[in-house]
């Protein structure tokens, strides 16, 4: 096990820079889950981390040895890939086996370990069984068993389970954590998918156009997210935003373009009269008086109720956790939890932070 | 149908209908009518000259008669000719270098041209241009490098004093030998690298990341991962190549006409010279026909090469 850290990491193929000063510090043990929209630099940043690709510029360090220039297999790390990359004319045993043959490893250490990997992902009847002959589910846990085989100081993920379906994805997402709790090998995982990200990470960083938007806890980065950008990105269904103008003349409230007036807490950011973008998450828009909407869409999914309205030309998402009978076209009030209420300066995007 | 439920005898254009619609919606039926095409030319223009061939070999037939059955005979006399052994020999000798030289070759192109190669596209469309050209044509163009006087191969040696003299190229049995396998191994090689090339590229490039993750160095990568990944389709491809070098004709007829004395006939050319110069349509036949067991040797081979591999198979148990 060993810590990663990645400083001030630059990529670029050709003319194109991809990675823009990239700065992470992974601590020995943790998940760290790299999140973001497709092409925003993250994949590349792991298989930077990998030695599949070289560093423009910058510094990765993995257990205080920095690794620029050494070849993947010098770095001690594992991978598992979206695609599981797995060898398809060996059998699931001589596909965990690959990395000890290679080094030279007695047979019956081979098979102990094998044997080990092999009973703490459930794959004893299939040792024997070529990746055809398996199922997604199961391919994905002979990547991770061909992973935890060589014991390496770090394991990457990428993407891992984007090829399963969603309710494997979900099964999966346990099983990988629980094998992270055991076996607390630092890991580095990719995902594009907010929700992974959530659940499975002790911190999460997220990436935008090859920049670090966003670093830490996943609740920290729900509750206080620096930028509008993780404000859309975490969170689903994804936070209301709408531009306005702040008015301090009474009650402290943003004005939008459409001249629908949303109230904000006493202590909200922000100078009379600044642009600001109001955002509200879906699951803090609750039924009670605080703006008119009409109802335009209803989708009720069993624990939750989604209703798309239109307030005054916005469109707006709340979450009413209630069954509600509302028809389109009908008429609620919607109140947002003042406490909940963000707000980002309309130019830079930034969070505002409140006054004390 | 509804007019016969009303009583009214069904009319003649209905009963066609309906015959036309049982007809349709069996597959069967249909199917043996799209496939009927493609068999009659392959009876007419494939089976019918094989049988043919295999019953002139049991015949005394020459190019003014038809011949009466004779057994085997002309198979007997095959077996006590010098001459056919040779041409025999001559085949195998052929056949085995060069597709062993069109294997390693066509290999070692394809790896190079599945790198990142500058105008890879052009680079790949002028590998297929011996493949393309007719045989005849690159047989011609042979004969001229292989000219005694005109030999651009010994200009260029004499050139740069490497030697003095002519090289006689097909000449003597040895260099005849040499030359024609030569010659060969140049046309058959864009169908190797080709064929190899579009099998590299069905290998996935996370195979070969995972492999150097795992530590392999780059000929392990070759070994482990390329060389098994591959082996169908070389099987496939060298059966092809095995089938044209040993049933080749062209070549030989254009560069040597099977001389000099014989040493480059093939059971090809051997087979012509006796049929169709020599008028003696049986025996050609009958040595036509003894190169089936090899070819059928061949195709055997590769195909229980392909059965054995179990993991390209996605049987479930």
């Amino acid at each position: 096990m060993a810590s990663v850290e990645i400083s001030r990491v630059t990529k670029a193929f050709g003319a194109t820079q991809v990675i823009h000063g990239v700065d992470v510090a992974i601590e020995d043990g943790e998940f760290v889950v790299l999140v973001g929209p497709s092409g925003c630099g993250k994949s590349t940043l792991l298989r930077m981390v990998a030695g599949l690709e070289q560093i423009t510029g910058g510094e990765i360090s993995i257990g205080g040895r920095v690794v620029n220039d050494l070849p993947p297999k010098e770095r001690d790390i594992a991978m598992v890939f979206q695609n599981y990359a797995l060898y398809p004319h060996m059998t699931v045993r001589d596909n965990m086996a690959f990395s000890m043959k290679l080094r030279g490893a007695s047979s019956a250490e081979i098979d102990k370990r094998v044997g080990d990997a092999a009973d703490i992902l459930g794959l004893k009847p299939y040792l024997d069984r070529f990746p055809r002959q398996l199922s997604g589910g199961q391919r994905q846990r002979v990547a991770m068993g061909r992973a935890i085989v060589r014991d390496p100081q770090v394991f990457l993920f990428d993407e891992p389970l984007s090829n399963l379906d969603a309710k494997l994805r979900v099964q999966m997402r346990t099983e990988i954590k629980a094998l992270h709790q055991r076996l607390k090998t630092t890991s580095i995982y990719v995902t594009h998918d907010q929700v992974e990200a959530m659940t499975m990470a002790d911190r999460i960083v997220v990436m935008h156009d090859g920049i670090v938007e966003q670093a830490g806890a996943p609740l920290d980065l729900y509750d206080r997210p620096a930028n509008q950008f993780v404000a859309g990105f975490i969170g689903s269904p994804a936070m209301n935003f709408i531009p306005g103008r702040i008015d301090r003349g009474g009650a402290v409230a943003v004005v939008a373009d459409g001249g629908l007036r949303l109230p904000l807490a006493a202590d909200a950011g922000g100078e009379h009269g600044q642009k600001v973008i109001y955002g509200v998450r879906p699951e803090h828009l609750g039924l009670g008086p605080g703006f008119e909407a009409v109802v335009q869409v209803v989708e009720p999914t069993g624990a939750d109720t989604f209703v798309f309205c239109d307030a005054a030309g916005v469109r707006i998402c709340a979450n009413v956790e209630e069954r509600q009978g509302f028809a389109p076209g009908g008429r609620i009030a919607l109140a947002p939890r003042l406490d909940m209420v963000h707000l980002f300066d309309a130019e830079s995007g930034r969070a505002l932070p409140r006054r004390n | 149908m509804t007019v016969a439920a009303h009583g009214y005898a069904p009319a003649a254009s209905d009963r066609w209908r309906r015959l036309a619609l049982a007809f349709s919606d069996s597959r069967n039926l249909l199917g043996l009518v799209f496939m009927l095409p493609a068999a009659a030319l392959l009876i007419v223009f494939l089976a019918y000259p094989l049988g043919l061939g295999l019953w002139l070999g049991f015949t005394d037939a020459n190019l003014g008669s038809t011949g009466r059955f004779t057994g085997i005979a002309n198979y007997l006399s095959l077996a006590g000719d010098p001459v056919y052994w040779l041409s025999v020999s001559n085949t195998i000798l052929y056949t085995v270098i060069a597709s062993a030289a069109k294997f390693f070759l066509g290999l070692w192109l394809a790896l190079l041209l599945n790198q990142n190669v500058p105008f890879k596209a052009f680079v790949r469309a002028i590998v297929l241009l011996p493949w393309i050209v007719p045989t005849v044509l690159s047989a011609i163009a042979f004969w001229w490098i292989y000219d005694t006087q005109f030999s651009v191969i010994t200009w260029a040696l004499k050139g740069l004093g490497l030697i003095d003299g002519s090289i006689d190229f097909l000449g003597n049995g040895t260099n005849a030998r040499i030359s024609v396998i030569v010659a060969n191994v140049w046309r058959g090689i864009p169908f190797v690298a080709i064929s190899l090339l579009a099998g590299l590229q069905t290998i996935p490039g996370s195979l070969y990341e995972a492999a150097t993750l795992d530590g392999a160095s780059s000929y392990q990568r070759f070994r482990y991962i390329t060389l098994p990944m591959l082996t169908p389709i070389i099987a496939v491809v060298m059966t092809f190549s095995v089938l044209f070098t040993f049933t080749d004709f062209q070549l030989i007829y254009v560069l040597t006409r099977g001389g000099p004395v014989n040493t480059t006939h093939l059971m090809a050319t051997l087979a012509f010279q006796r049929a169709i110069p020599g008028g003696r349509l049986g025996e050609g036949a009958a040595l036509a026909s003894s190169m089936i067991p090899f070819l059928v040797a061949a195709v055997m081979f590769s195909y229980y090469g392909l059965q054995r591999r179990k993991w390209q198979q996605g049987t479930r148990d």
